[in-house]
């Protein structure tokens, strides 16, 4: 099934099977996520993308999209809860940015930036996490893990192989490799896997591949990551011309529209860094 | 002529890169200087934080004389500033959180390499350290926040220039960094 949906008050295309986000990053609209990635099966557990689709909550990443489908993404009230969950991400975890290798071409940083997120509002958690520096061409810094599960079904269903797992819950979630010893030297992991290079954090890095582009030619430092996600999509689909709008515009309120939503789409833009570097 | 607006500003667990890059401003500090006068602050001799406008925070809490500091900020600025990375997460200050503060006195001052004089400081004029180093919006209410590690020149002019004229400071993409 094809057809058209609403975000927003931007009129959407969508193609058969597309969920919502996919949808709208093909159409140059920017919803927010982190445990989603494009050509990857939906999991829906970070809930940063989540949307009012017709008056109900639902997360973008997994709802197909539907014709005539009226969805709310940039209110206030969902982009204060978006703050909050990155809030409760950076907190729950050990973020310290300027150490971090990932810094510039973070995901998860780059979503606070989006945010214009300035602080962290909760008490810090500091974790007790420890690092796997065993292998020897990839680290896992747990301190940075956010759970997404990317790297376990790119293990699965890019590479063919089950190194990584989540195990426990609430708190007591963790990330574990599939090894006798639990050490990633010991599991079946190489540099080249998807697994090794699809982390949208500092939590899996691949050795001696850090700080190689130097603060201001990283991903985010001066493209958010509303264009670097939506960039590769839209020069795909021709949509940078410009959105309709749509008739459910009354419907959708009081919403703003994406900022700069046809402007910065523009086909001057960068290619699209590929997957060895960080997208 | 109107009051000049009043600015303290301390480090607390921070290493003054904070203040280092608010001096960044270069000449701007000429007309920076014609609207406001410093209280308390590195640049200063003033001892106490007296009645300001604004109170300008690096760094976060790690020891009892820093917490004392923060409330003496809290008690008398109309407007607190968390700056910088320290004030804001803990930040490098923080990743002893992951050892027991007897370990790293240990390490610092007994067994650690190259130690001369082995010794835990315990002379009572020095403030006893916290267990953790806590992000001072854990401790007072905080009013604004400046991102960076430090944050630039530029984000000190942006917020300044916001705080005197009575707006609320607002960053551009470009000057929203966490490093
Ligand atoms: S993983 Fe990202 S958010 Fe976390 S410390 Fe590294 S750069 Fe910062
Ligand atoms: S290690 Fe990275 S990819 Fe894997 S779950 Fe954690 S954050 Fe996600
Ligand atoms: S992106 Fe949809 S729940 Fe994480």
């Amino acid at each position: 099934m094809s057809g058209t949906l609403c975000i927003d008050g931007i009129a959407v295309p969508f193609s058969d099977g597309q969920t919502i986000i996919e949808a709208a990053r093909s159409a140059g609209v920017y919803i927010p996520y982190l445990c989603h990635r494009p050509g990857y099966a939906p999991y829906g557990s970070c809930k940063l993308c989540t949307v009012k689709v017709n008056g109900r909550t639902n997360t973008a990443c997994t709802l197909p999209a539907a014709d005539g489908q009226t969805v709310i993404s940039n209110s206030p009230d969902l982009q204060h809860d978006r703050q909050r969950i990155t809030q409760m991400l950076f907190v729950e975890g050990n973020h310290f940015c300027p150490s971090c290798e990932k810094s510039g071409n973070c995901q998860l940083q780059a979503v606070a930036y989006h945010q214009n997120m300035l602080d962290n509002h909760y008490p810090h958690f500091y974790a007790q996490r420890e690092l796997d520096a065993s292998h020897p061409d990839i680290l896992i810094d747990h301190d940075r893990c956010i759970f997404c599960n990317l790297c376990v079904r790119a293990s699965k269903e890019k590479d063919g192989k089950e190194v990584f797992g989540i195990a426990g819950r609430g708190i007591h979630k963790r990330l574990i490799v599939n090894s006798p010893s639990g050490k990633l030297k010991d599991s079946d992991i190489s540099v080249d896997d998807e697994a090794a290079h699809v982390c949208p954090t500092g939590a899996i890095l691949v050795k001696r591949s850090a700080y190689l582009a130097p603060i201001g030619e990283r991903i985010y430092d001066h493209h958010p990551i509303s264009e670097v996600a939506c960039e590769k999509a839209v020069l795909d689909t021709q949509a940078a011309k410009g959105h309709a709008s749509c008739d459910q515009a009354q419907l959708a309120g009081q919403v703003p529209q994406n900022s700069g939503s046809d402007s910065h789409y523009a086909a001057s833009m960068p290619p699209a860094p590929d997957i060895k570097h960080g997208r | 002529m109107a009051a000049k607006i009043k600015i303290a500003t301390t480090s607390l667990a921070g290493c003054f890169g904070c203040h280092m890059s608010f001096l960044d401003i270069d000449e701007r500090l000429l007309s920076l200087a014609e609207v406001v006068e410093f209280d308390r602050s590195p640049l200063t001799d003033i001892e106490h934080c007296g009645p300001c406008d604004i109170g300008l925070i690096e760094g976060g809490v790690c020891n009892s004389e820093n917490v004392h500091v923060l409330r003496e900020f809290r008690n008398n600025c109309k407007i607190l500033v968390a700056v910088g990375a320290c004030a804001i997460n803990g930040g490098l200050p923080a990743l002893r959180n992951f050892f027991k503060l007897e370990d790293c006195l240990l390490e610092a001052y007994q067994d650690g390499i190259g130690v001369d004089n082995p010794q835990i400081p315990n002379d009572p004029e020095l403030p006893l350290l916290l267990d953790k180093v806590r992000p001072i919006h854990e401790i007072v209410k905080i009013d604004y926040f400046m991102p960076g590690c430090p944050p630039s020149a530029d984000v000190f002019w942006n917020y300044l220039n916001a705080l005197i004229e009575g707006r609320d400071p607002t960053l551009p993409y470009e000057l929203v960094h966490y490093d």
